[in-house]
């Protein structure tokens, strides 16, 4: 093979948007975390002073993934995702509680999180099975090993107490969709959604009335006159269990304060006096996150004159909260820049995908999508509150080293794959 | 197909993001304001308030500090049940008031600051200024109260209280809890004794902390202190004043002719000053406002009307000359009344037939009935004469606002062809319809300020200065309305044997018996009928007793008017008081006629206050007798005219 320049043709809009998104993101780190006068970008007494050290390394990282061989990713897949589980195995008996939750290892004074490096593992593992010649999405029996892929580090996630990571390995749905899975479970998906706010918001009598009408309609409208109406009514049957199931759950299933986020979410307490101590309490972070961004208005306060940035209003602002820095300092433009940003960093990853030749770069860059997709969406969604709390940071923009490789990993592994496509045939 | 679904969630959430966005950030927030970003504190800085001095020199109001806890509701963090039993036990109120006080506050407005608890006194404001950190969303705010230097002068000097939210809501200068002048000097020249509060922007950190200076205080601003402002009042005269009306209801106005400056304002049932300052404020307050009988607040010397009687002669002689229709000399006759038609004017037993000089010194009924008609029958219509008369009583302050620095006031009424067009039809009424107004009653009403303004007028032959109150103010000017003479429709040749008459009333009219040595005095006499309702019955009451004075006869340098509630005729009580007070301002505190004194200190006319609300039947006027106070009363009263000079 000849090393011509064609193997360097890096796919750079994807670049520029990932370096906008490091520089945003530590210009608001830096006025989220500052104390005091800014003396150097190196105190490491500072978060923006260790988020200078991380990025710096990122670069380092970055020249590193590119140089492998593209076909390495795909050949070491399997290992890569073996390793990341025994890292997460590995935390029951050697992590670190932060917050309540078991997620650490404690390096020195560093701590690394291996469920964020997890999710590109997985991708790996779940594009290396989809693209064998012997994997059939629609068949039962490789849906149900591909689940286990991500199933086993979201289990492990899960009880080491982070819920919210544990909710990203759902992004995993647009891959395995878009690589056969039939549309009837897109159907149920997204019924099962309904159902469970309707439960939750109107009880399960009222779920059942709308399932009820909802099938009568389509047992009339039925294309062939085929299936008796007791399907249908078993049907309802389950739906109305389903429902009731998942407001039992919510009662005596959820920890309290996973409750009370989804309470707030769907405005479920009607008792003035509860409100108003989960105002206080709950719901404290949310309501000062969103006031923050309310307060910026069209253009925003100005960089380090954010007043609720500058007096720490918005607990974790730096980590899963910048945004609401962005809110306040930026105002409409500057938010609104950072979420087209993001929007057209994943529909290029969505358009670059498409355009692999090889069925492992695709399923792997749909993966890439898809986790971005969501963490963007539930942490911007959670930050302006659209979406019940749950704690996870938005890509290259939150503070934290592991976070940071993670995505830059993730995002530049696809990178590499994809500058490759042209050597494929 | 498959291919779509992600590309359109993810379009999809791009669009409701910036939606969501444009909701918080634009729609919902079109206006950012500083003093609603709680990440702000805001401190404010009250200024002084302006002191207030009388026309000597001597201090009448200052100031004293007071504290204030406020709340920002939407700030408060819970408090754990031995924080909060502390806090309520610093302020001194229970759990229920703090519920109670925190609602009230949440109601009025969640982010804005209300008074919690006002006025701390000093101990617990010290006590209370070292924890304060621990209750988040409460600050404490200082202010500045008056303090009243003098017992006397309640409606002169008036008093602040807490804006209420009507004010707040047409002058955003105002916040809950400042404080605002509310009635007298104070609510008149608010803006220029208030000054103007400065304002600090601290940032502040979640955790309530101050952490420095907001954009290091571009937007602060210093406070600016109120003006000192001295007022026309002659503290002494005034208390003088006060001294009389104990025991009596009645208003006494006296004014400087030379300059309209108001030297008196006595209003009786007065009360002390001090009551309207401090945590009692409110109680003390309604207590005053709700006494309807004795209506303490209801200021008689500017705000009660009636038909002025008598006095009001006078100026019927001035048009009568001023229209040519009668000259001094010109006599009418008078046999116990004026006969018109079948009915008849009553009036006393005197000579006859009397000139303009008998006429005004014996106030005969006849005579000036008989000038009124002949200024009225001067015109063609009635319509016609009544206007120009109307004009000719009007340039004299009557019949209208005085547009004064008073914060209350009445017009009083003159009546022109329109009153009585309006009442009988257009052409459909004669100059007989309105003869009460030739002596005084019928459709005129006037004022005890707008008498004492009259009297004012005549004394400098012709015209008069707006009464006003204020004298100077600091580093500025008294508006220019108050320094420019207002002229009368009457030549200045015509009020000669006007102002004679007046002084016939002294030598040997209504008046002989109140003359001062060394005092030329002109006065007038005057009683008002007046009625109440009983039991849904209209019932006459004892007359109100008038007096209407200047002094001296030439270059006056006080005009003054009495008015006494049910003091029946003039000179029994108004005619005395009038006197009293002439001879006070211009002896320098000196007394000669400590009978007349003795006789106003020692009678009470309490026992006609009551006489409508006993239930039983009673006399007025003839059928009424004097009753003197207690001797332990009359003491008391002499004891505080002997400290006048000194307080």
């Amino acid at each position: 093979m000849l090393r011509d320049q064609r193997r360097f043709k890096f796919d750079w809009v994807t670049i520029i948007i990932f370096l906008l998104l490091v520089g945003f993101g530590y210009v608001n780190i830096l006025s989220a975390s500052h104390v005091g006068e800014v003396t150097s970008y190196f105190d490491l007494d500072q978060s923006y002073g260790k988020q200078t050290i991380f990025i710096g390394l990122t670069f380092v990282l970055i020249i590193l993934i590119l140089s492998f061989e593209a076909k390495f990713y795909e050949r070491f897949a399997s290992i890569i995702y073996l390793a990341a589980i025994l890292a997460l195995v590995g935390l029951f008996i050697f992590g670190k509680d932060v917050n309540g939750a078991r997620s650490w290892y404690g390096i020195g004074s560093m701590t690394i999180q291996p469920s964020e490096f997890a999710k590109f593992a997985t991708a790996l593992a779940v594009a290396k099975y989809i693209s064998d010649m012997q994997t059939n999405m629609q068949t039962i029996k490789d849906q149900i090993k591909v689940t286990a892929i991500i199933v086993v580090p979201a289990l492990l996630i899960l009880l080491q107490n982070d819920a919210g990571s544990t909710i990203v390995y759902l992004a995993f749905f647009f891959v395995f969709y878009r690589e056969g899975l039939q549309q009837v479970y897109l159907v149920i998906g997204f019924s099962l959604i309904i159902l469970a706010v309707l439960g939750l918001k109107f009880g399960a009598l009222i779920a059942g009335l709308v399932t009820a009408v909802v099938l009568t309609i389509a047992y009339f409208f039925r294309k062939k006159k085929r299936g008796s109406i007791f399907q249908y009514i078993i049907i309802l049957l389950v739906c109305i269990g389903f429902s009731y199931g998942v407001k039992l759950f919510y009662e005596h299933g959820l920890k309290a304060h996973q409750q009370n986020r989804i309470s707030l979410w769907l405005r479920l307490e009607k008792d003035p006096a509860k409100l108003e101590r989960m105002k206080k309490e709950e719901a404290y972070n949310l309501i000062q996150s969103e006031q923050a961004i309310s307060s910026g208005g069209w253009t925003g306060k100005g960089f380090l004159e954010g007043t609720r940035t500058t007096g720490k209003f918005v607990p974790e602002q730096h980590t899963d909260y910048i945004f609401s820095t962005v809110g306040e300092e930026w105002g409409f433009l500057g938010s609104s820049f950072v979420v087209i940003l993001f929007v057209v960093l994943i529909l290029r990853i969505l358009f670059l995908a498409e355009s692999q030749k090889s069925q492992f770069s695709r399923v792997y860059g749909y993966g890439v999508a898809s986790i971005l997709f969501i963490h963007f969406t539930i942490n911007t969604g959670m930050v302006m509150g659209l979406i019940p709390t749950v704690g996870i940071p938005l890509p290259f923009f939150s503070y934290g080293g592991s976070g940071l490789w993670g995505f830059t990993i993730l995002l530049f592994i696809f990178i590499k794959l994809d500058s490759n496509k042209i050597n494929e045939w | 197909m498959r291919k779509l679904l992600l590309l359109t969630a993810v379009i999809l959430v791009g669009l409701v993001f910036i939606a969501r966005l444009f909701y918080l950030q634009v729609y919902d927030n079109s206006n950012y304001d500083l003093f609603e970003d709680t990440a702000i504190r805001k401190e404010f800085n009250y200024p002084k308030r302006g002191y207030v001095y009388d026309r000597n020199g001597k201090l009448l109001v200052a100031n004293q500090p007071s504290y204030d806890v406020m709340v920002i509701p939407r700030e408060v963090v819970s408090l754990d049940s031995t924080d909060l039993n502390e806090f309520c036990s610093l302020l001194k109120i229970t759990r229920e008031d703090y519920n109670k006080k925190l609602e009230r506050a949440t109601t009025y407005s969640p982010r804005l600051p209300s008074p919690f608890v006002s006025q701390l006194s000093k101990t617990d404001y010290a006590v209370l200024q070292e924890k304060m950190r621990k209750y988040e969303g409460f600050y404490i705010q200082k202010r500045s109260l008056r303090s009243y230097q003098t017992t006397i002068g309640a409606n002169v000097l008036g008093d602040i209280g807490e804006v209420n939210r009507s004010i707040i809501a047409k002058q955003p200068y105002y916040r809950l809890g400042d404080l605002i002048g509310k009635q007298g000097i104070e609510k008149t020249y608010e803006d220029i004794l208030r000054g103007t509060k400065g304002i600090k922007f601290i940032q502040k950190d979640r955790f309530n902390k101050n952490i420095g200076p907001y954009k290091d205080g571009i937007y602060d601003t210093l406070p600016k202190p109120g003006k000192d402002i001295t007022i026309t009042i002659d503290a002494e005269l005034q208390a003088y004043g006060e001294l009389l009306m104990n025991n009596k209801r009645g208003g006494i106005i006296a004014i400087e002719p030379s300059s309209g400056e108001i030297l008196t304002m006595v209003s009786g049932p007065s009360y002390n000053p001090n009551l309207l300052v401090g945590r009692d404020r409110s109680k003390n307050f309604s207590k005053l406002y709700r006494d309807t009988i004795a209506k303490p607040l209801f200021d008689r010397g500017l705000q009660a009307m009636y038909p002025p009687g008598s006095p009001f002669k006078t100026l019927n002689a001035l048009v009568g000359l001023q229209e040519g229709v009668v000259t001094t000399q010109e006599r009418f006759s008078c046999n116990m009344g004026y006969r018109y038609g079948n009915r008849k004017m009553g009036c006393h037993a005197h000579v006859s037939p009397v000139n303009m000089n008998i006429g005004i010194y014996e106030s005969c009924n006849a005579y000036f009935a008989n000038v009124y008609r002949k200024i009225m029958d001067k015109y063609d219509t009635p319509a016609q004469g009544m206007d120009v008369w109307s004009n000719h009583i009007k340039s004299f302050g009557l019949g209208n606002y005085l547009n004064n620095d008073l914060s209350v006031g009445q017009p009083g009424k003159i009546p022109d062809a329109e009153t009585y067009n309006r009442g009988y039809g257009e052409n459909r009424w004669y100059t007989t319809f309105t003869l009460s107004n030739s002596i005084g009653q019928g459709e005129v009403l006037a004022t005890p300020i707008q008498l004492a303004n009259m009297a004012a007028a005549i004394g400098n032959r012709g015209y008069y200065f707006t009464p006003h109150i204020i004298k100077n103010i600091e580093e500025d000017s008294i508006p220019s309305d108050f320094t420019t003479p207002k002229y009368t429709t009457i030549d200045r040749k015509h009020f000669e044997p006007v102002v004679e008459g007046m002084f016939d009333v002294y030598n040997k009219g209504t008046a002989k018996y109140l003359k001062v040595q060394d005092i030329e005095i002109c006065g007038k006499t005057g009683t008002a009928e007046n009625f109440a309702m009983i039991d849904g019955k209209k019932t006459q009451l004892t007359d109100h007793s008038i007096f209407v004075a200047f002094a001296p006869k030439d270059n006056p340098k006080i005009a003054i008017a009495v008015f006494v509630e049910n003091g029946y005729f003039g000179s029994r009580f108004a005619g005395r008081m009038a006197s009293l007070m002439i001879e006070y301002y211009l002896k320098d505190g000196e007394i000669t006629r400590t009978d007349m004194e003795t006789f106003v200190l020692q009678h009470s006319l309490e026992h006609e206050y009551e006489k409508p609300y006993s239930g039983e039947p009673f006399g007025i006027n003839r059928q009424t007798t004097l009753n003197p106070v207690t001797e332990e009363e009359f003491q008391n009263l002499l004891e505080i005219k002997s400290e006048i000079p000194k307080s």
